[in-house]
């Protein structure tokens, strides 16, 4: 009897193993194809109205949290009421930054199940990979159509796209070379907030001088790298900095290797922790006046000044925290983007191409942005429903040169910044400017634009 | 006849999991070698055949590799050893036959319940390097204690980082080494002390001479478990010190070559050599200890 008993709990609990690893699966089977005829309406020009044939859209993301969801949840909202008729499926995928969910996606393109339109940094991390493989369809008529290549500056045009084709329509814009500090730490130490790199290494000096341990805050590694590409833009400038990314320039030019021993003359004022800190620690530094400065996104303006129920900061703009380019890169906007885009074998082609129509409207821009705590690409948005920090970044990226982020996926392929990122790892270690100098040529020629 | 049918039932029983077992393991091996022999770069798949090209270059000039090496012996030499040791001695303490033992015995094995992940965030903000006037966890409790000459830079630590990873491992586990010396230890007849009492053994000699030799298989158990825990280590590493360098792993390696940077053949050989050196530990083991089982 007990090892009958045993037996039926043994069936039981496979069986309930069983229906929980199926009750997750539905993500990559939703779509019925009983519902569409997709074959028959596969190559209609963006630019016409299309016909109302689609009933679903399934719309791939790893936004399932925070302001980003909500963002997202504003978008669905316009779209629900524009197309009633179409369902929204809001396929996100939750967990590592959007690595679980770039994994679940490799599955379901290798498979041939692509989602209607997916979620990528716009940039070299969606051309390099997805481009790469003929696994996204251009989007030139689209850009036409809506007027974008107006709205949008023209230096970001070609970062997005691939021999002059875009690929992805990005709804948002983050900036990298922030410079966040204390206000009244700086008032504190009778310290001038920098104008110049070499301004700024004198602040430090000062700061470190007058008994302050660490004057510059920094976290774990990638926050690392995100001070490098920053303090390269300063040493290079936008023009040979964008040259030196898409394969006109030799990196074996000296701004880099003034770049890096830069980087290393910084290295001087972090503090002893920094390989442990998360961005949001090393920002708390700041605003705990532990720090005075600190390179990070310009989504560290929501965790500054967010609700502290939120889990943020709740400071007050220009006063308890303040902000300013990157020393040394002001008149430039290292930006950074999340982007939609139209995957080649879209069950539903034409609602696609309406959400996308819809990312790149100013209505869509600007349901998303002010909850997400971004600026919306285009030049035309409502700045009123902007905080403060974004409607100083706004003013700036109507008029700034606008150049790619590295860290963020903009300027180099996965595979190129995977590199650059280890090589990073072993200057961090051992300090030698020419020896990272020299790694990143040969990657360049290995994985990166550069012909050997 | 009725033997039969239990047979065949039987039979019928276990062969899905004989069949999940082929595909998903085997299967998935041979596949992942398969691959491993390739020069397959990107979203798409790419079969052009490349030798041991994968495997050469980790093995050459390759910094990052190095580094997985080193930490992964540096991990296991101090997570076996100080798991094995603090195992030992808690299991003799409490073979003392003191009251209360169950408490402790659950006490220390509770650990074990706890995810790495959780066990890697605690021990995070203990181990926190951060000095001057932001001290805190150990470093703070030290100062407090006056025990300043114990303060440490933990994982910050430059070249023995490592070591300070092993730390939260050995907690965790040397729970479970203690029960299983206690099992052996009960194991042990108490004529054998006995005897040796009688012929004038110390009891040190008693411990070095009979307890220790007949606790060998438990030991040598014990090693294999923990050692193949430590080869693929990778949620712990991941929670106390994120990615980065100087605290790389393997496994660490593997996924950020495979899943971040589309380098599925180079990222095929790191796992078959994570499989390869975990077999090395584990199948002359298993070898061994099925082939007594036959004899038994």
């Amino acid at each position: 009897m007990p090892k009958k008993l045993y037996v039926v709990f043994a069936v039981v609990l496979v069986a309930a193993m069983v229906l929980a690893a199926c009750a997750k699966a539905p993500v990559a089977t939703e779509a019925p194809a009983a519902t569409e005829a997709p074959a028959a309406t596969e190559a209609p020009a963006a630019t016409e109205a299309p016909a109302a044939t689609d009933q679903q859209l399934e719309v791939f993301s790893w936004w399932t949290g925070g302001g980003e969801a909500a963002g997202l949840e504003a978008m669905i909202a316009i779209w629900n009421t524009q197309n009633p008729d179409i369902e929204f499926i809001n396929a996100a995928v939750a967990g590592g930054a959007g690595s679980n969910a770039k994994a679940v996606l490799a599955t379901r393109l290798a498979a041939g199940d692509p989602p209607d339109s997916f979620q990528g940094h716009a940039g070299q991390e969606m051309i390099g990979t997805y481009v790469a493989a003929d696994q996204l369809e251009p989007l030139d008529d689209l850009y036409e159509a809506n007027g974008w290549y107006d709205v949008f500056p023209a230096t970001l045009i070609p970062l997005i796209s691939k021999d002059g084709h875009p690929y992805s329509v990005p709804v948002n814009i983050h900036r990298a070379n922030v410079l966040w500090y204390n206000p009244k730490v700086l008032a504190e130490y009778n310290v001038a907030a920098p104008t110049d790199f070499a301004s700024w290494l004198a602040a430090l000096e000062t700061l470190k001088a007058a008994g302050m341990e660490s004057p510059l805050a920094l976290g774990e590694a990638w926050t690392e790298l995100h001070m490098w590409e920053t303090v390269l833009l300063a040493s290079a400038g936008p023009d040979l900095y964008t040259k030196l990314w898409n394969g006109e320039a030799d990196w074996n030019d000296p701004a880099v290797l003034k770049a890096n021993e830069d980087y290393n003359k910084l290295m001087e004022y972090v503090n002893s922790d920094y390989a442990t800190l998360s961005w949001q620690d090393a920002s708390k530094l700041v605003a705990d006046g532990d720090a005075a400065f600190n390179v990070m996104g310009d989504w560290a303006d929501g965790y500054f000044s967010g609700t502290v129920e939120g889990g943020n900061l709740g400071l007050t703009p220009n006063t308890d925290y303040a902000w300013m380019p990157v020393p040394g890169t002001q008149g430039n906007y290292d930006f950074l983007s999340d982007s939609f885009n139209l995957p080649v074998g879209a069950k539903n082609r034409d609602a696609a191409i309406k959400w996308l129509t819809l990312c790149g409207s100013k209505e869509g821009q600007d349901a998303f942005n002010p909850v997400k705590g971004s600026i919306s690409a285009r030049n035309d948005s409502d700045q009123s429903l902007y905080g403060v920090y974004l409607q100083s970044a706004i003013a700036d990226w109507a008029k700034d040169v606008v150049v790619g982020s590295l860290v963020h996926g903009v300027v180099a392929n996965d595979t190129w910044k995977n590199q650059i990122s280890t090589d990073f790892g072993a200057f961090i270690l051992d300090k030698d400017a020419a020896k990272f100098q020299a790694s990143i040529v040969a990657s360049c020629a290995q994985y990166g634009p550069c012909a050997e | 006849m009725r033997n039969k049918k239990e047979k065949w039932l039987a039979f019928l029983l276990v062969s899905p999991s004989i069949l999940a077992v082929a595909v998903f393991v085997y299967g998935f091996i041979g596949w992942t070698t398969r691959v491993s022999l390739t020069a397959w770069k990107g979203m798409i798949p790419d079969y052009t055949f490349v030798k041991l090209q994968n495997y050469i270059e980790l093995f050459t000039n390759n910094l990052r590799f190095e580094i997985d090496i080193r930490n992964t012996l540096i991990f296991t030499v101090i997570f076996v050893f100080g798991t094995l040791l603090l195992g030992l001695a808690s299991a003799l303490l409490l073979d003392q036959g003191l009251r209360g033992e169950g408490i402790f015995r659950s006490l220390f094995i509770f650990p074990m319940a706890i995810s790495y992940i959780v066990t890697g965030v605690v021990w995070r903000w203990l181990m926190n390097p951060a000095q001057g006037s932001r001290l805190s966890g150990l470093n703070l409790l030290f100062h407090t204690l006056h025990l300043d000459f114990l303060n440490s830079l933990y994982t910050a630590t430059p070249e023995w980082g490592m070591a300070f990873i092993a730390i939260p491992a050995i907690w965790q586990l040397s729970g479970y080494t203690m029960a299983m010396y206690l099992a052996g230890l009960r194991a042990i007849p108490d004529e054998l002390r006995e005897a040796a009492r009688v012929d004038g053994a110390t009891e040190f000699e008693i411990f070095r001479y009979i307890v220790l030799p007949l606790l060998r298989p438990v030991t040598l158990s014990a090693m294999i478990i923990l050692g193949h825990m430590s080869l693929k280590t990778f949620d712990l590493v991941i929670a106390v010190a994120g990615k980065q360098l100087p605290l790389d792993m393997p496994s660490i390696n593997m996924w950020q070559t495979t899943f971040d940077a589309h380098l599925y053949g180079s990222g095929a050989a790191i796992s078959i050599l994570l499989l390869v050196s975990t077999a090395v530990l584990i199948v002359p083991y298993l070898f061994f200890s099925l082939r007594k089982e036959g004899q038994h």
